[in-house]
């Protein structure tokens, strides 16, 4: 998994709330076995004019302009700031996957949903909660041009002017995010307590291991 | 020991260790698998050369983009075809039984996995699919998850967690008649918001809920993910083990005796505290149906569209606004005179035998209303198909002029042929009426199975209270 440890770039404002993860990413696209190439086809319905499919060419398909991913003045931000529960409905990491190949490396939002606020962390993308009201201040405070710089080790938030925010977060997501440590790697050096654990679990519970 | 709810009780019994933070790693007892979010985590293991944990935790399906149509020709989308042949040949390369498409047993995977037995009370159930928190209507931690972690419970039978809180919901006394587990679920979600569970494991309980069957369980603790809950849960009771008794994957004999003690456990303790309450009067709830695009945006079939005039939230009457100019609809117009152009009956929500016999009997020698131009039945599993079809159901359905198709996810997602044209207005008896869910510029109105039904044969919602 790839390491957050500080960035500062252009901010994207999403100003919708209960965004879903079909609107993140379409089904269509699901079909892919593979978990790379999302990007182009994040916000799809949202971002495009005709319906798209998978291994589309992008180039050249025709843009919804009001949308804010296609406005010219937030290209190349990679912190998304949005409303509550981002991220709700599917548990499809698609979604995730779909937001970092586009380049966005942290989202901002008063709250997420379970499932997508777990996968983030899977793919060295940070979601930080901020109460209602600092997110509302963000967005009357975001225009072409302003920039954010987020430290993970700080857990905070800082503009080129006002005061500096802090989030909080796990420390046990913490620590692997900024170490972008594998997971599974992680849990196989608890191998002898899963063990152990079955041993019990199966005097206990033999009929789930017959 | 101190008073324990269901949810403690399932917690306390699968974690394997925990961090200072809080932070556990939890033992899981079943994995279902499918072919849309299960690729690139059997790729994961390949590349790490890694082997699953523990085969026999693992049963795989294939049901998102399984074609409902004749199954003797395949799938012809080649992009679809290829994931599901990928699933065959990683549950073949990694050991993992799978259902395929020609199996009776094929279907929805939270469908089979209760009809088998392969999801019981007191086990922690994960599948890649949100909707894995209807196991929960057993009493089982059930949750779904996303690809990492399908990888990581494939590679060490754990998952990193850390415990959700409590939220008791009480759905007290009973529903009236023509009312449904759907209707109740919806009303709930109403109320809470679709955010109004989240971070909390919930509870439902209460006279109403405990009235219903076990496929109503399922189809509460379904949609607990729509109220942002991960987890549905519900006590086990003897309706509970009347249901699982006899089921293939269900323990037999004396181990059958030995979980149906420690089964009977699987109940929040009287004292036990819970970080939030909710109270519901069943009587008070009717038929609903949803109006916009998120499933909080819910009414009964007496009311109107609301007005987002009336919200003073400024972020949700914008939402409101973008749902009504979305769904192509005027506020406070009657839920009653929206016109519809499909039915789709089926999906991990209501596709058992009783929402397929409750939907027959809505039907039952009458006929689709002219301006429906599609209905279509979709068991939930080639066993669900084989009994409705014993009982007829199939040909009061086909008379009627429903079509009656193989098992599978279908329209629901539509991520194989079954799916809305732009502009189109469906009944749908699935769980999201999320924009484009159910095809691009496709209008999903949530109902239960009758309602659904009944709006297929008159051509606009109508209270089933009524029906005759």
């Amino acid at each position: 998994m790839k390491a957050f440890t500080k960035i500062t770039t252009k901010v994207m404002p999403l100003d919708r709330a209960n965004v879903d993860t079909d609107a993140i990413i379409p089904k269509q696209f699901l079909k892919s076995i593979r978990r790379a190439g999302f990007g182009p086809y994040l916000f799809d319905e949202w971002r495009y004019q005709d319906m798209g499919e998978p291994e589309m060419d992008c180039t050249n398909r025709p843009l919804k302009t009001e949308f804010v991913l296609n406005n010219a003045d937030y290209q190349g931000a990679e912190i998304l700031l949005t409303r509550e529960n981002f991220g709700c409905g599917s548990s499809r990491e698609h979604a995730p996957w779909a937001l970092e190949d586009y380049g966005f490396r942290a989202i901002i939002a008063p709250s997420f949903a379970d499932i997508f606020y777990n996968n983030c962390f899977k793919n060295g993308i940070l979601p930080i909660v901020l109460s209602a009201e600092q997110v509302d201040s963000l967005f009357k405070q975001v225009t072409a041009g302003y920039q954010l710089s987020i430290d993970l080790e700080q857990q905070s938030i800082t503009p080129e002017k006002g005061e500096v925010l802090n989030f909080s977060i796990d420390e046990t997501r913490k620590y692997r995010l900024y170490n972008g440590l594998d997971d599974i790697a992680l849990t196989l050096l608890q191998s002898d307590a899963i063990k152990a654990y079955e041993v019990e679990r199966q005097e206990r519970a033999p009929w789930l291991f017959a | 020991m101190s008073a324990k709810t269901l949810y403690d009780k399932l917690w306390d019994d699968h974690v394997v260790l925990t961090e200072d933070d809080g932070t556990s790693l939890i033992y899981i007892d079943r994995q279902l698998i499918h072919e849309v979010t299960s690729p690139q985590a059997f790729e994961g293991l390949r590349l790490a050369n890694r082997k699953p944990w523990r085969i026999d935790c693992n049963l795989a399906v294939a049901d998102h983009n399984v074609p409902t149509t004749e199954r003797s020709v395949g799938i012809t989308d080649p992009v679809a075809k290829l994931q599901v042949e990928t699933l065959d040949k990683n549950c073949a390369e990694f050991g993992i039984t799978e259902f395929d498409m020609g199996d009776i047993r094929q279907g929805i995977v939270h469908v089979m996995g209760p009809e088998q037995g392969a999801t019981l009370p007191g086990m922690t159930v994960v599948c890649g699919d949100s909707h894995t928190s209807t196991h929960g209507a057993s009493g089982a931690l059930a949750f779904g998850i996303g690809t990492s972690e399908v990888e990581h419970a494939l590679a060490t039978q754990c998952l990193t967690q850390k415990k959700s809180k409590n939220f008791l919901i009480k759905v007290n006394g009973s529903v009236g008649k023509g009312v449904t587990a759907k209707d109740i679920v919806l009303a709930i979600i109403g109320e809470i918001g679709t955010a109004g569970g989240t971070g909390y494991a919930i509870e439902f309980a209460g006279e109403a809920i405990a009235a219903l069957s076990m496929e109503g369980r399922m189809t509460v603790c379904n949609m607990a993910i729509e109220a942002g809950a991960r987890t549905g849960l519900i006590a086990v009771d003897d309706t509970t083990l009347d249901y699982y008794r006899g089921r293939p994957y269900a323990p037999k004999g004396d181990h059958w005796l030995i979980a149906e003690r420690a089964w009977q456990k699987l109940h929040s303790d009287d004292e036990a505290v819970f970080d939030k309450t909710l109270e519901l009067d069943a009587s008070t709830i009717k038929p609903q149906v949803t109006w916009g695009t998120s499933p909080e945006m819910v009414v009964s079939i007496d009311d109107t569209v609301p007005n987002p005039l009336d919200e003073f939230d400024a972020v949700k009457q914008q939402s409101m606004q973008n749902a009504l100019k979305y769904m192509g609809l005027t506020a406070e117009q009657p839920i009653s005179s929206i016109q519809i152009d499909k039915v789709f009956i089926g999906s991990c929500t209501n596709s058992r035998i009783e929402d397929l016999r409750a939907a027959a009997a809505i039907v039952e020698g009458k006929q689709r209303a002219e301006n429906v131009s599609l209905a279509m039945v979709v068991a939930g599993s080639g066993l669900v198909k084989q009994q409705a079809e014993s009982e007829g159901l199939d040909k009061i359905f086909i008379a009627a002029g429903f079509e009656w198709r193989e098992p599978g996810c279908s329209m629901c997602l539509a991520m194989n042929a079954d799916k809305l044209e732009a502009g189109e207005r469906c009944a749908s008896t699935s769980n999201r009426n999320f924009e484009g869910r159910q095809g691009y510029g496709g209008r999903t109105h949530l109902v239960s199975p009758e309602m659904a039904a009944a709006a297929g044969i008159v051509g606009h919602f109508v209270d089933v209270r009524e029906w005759n």
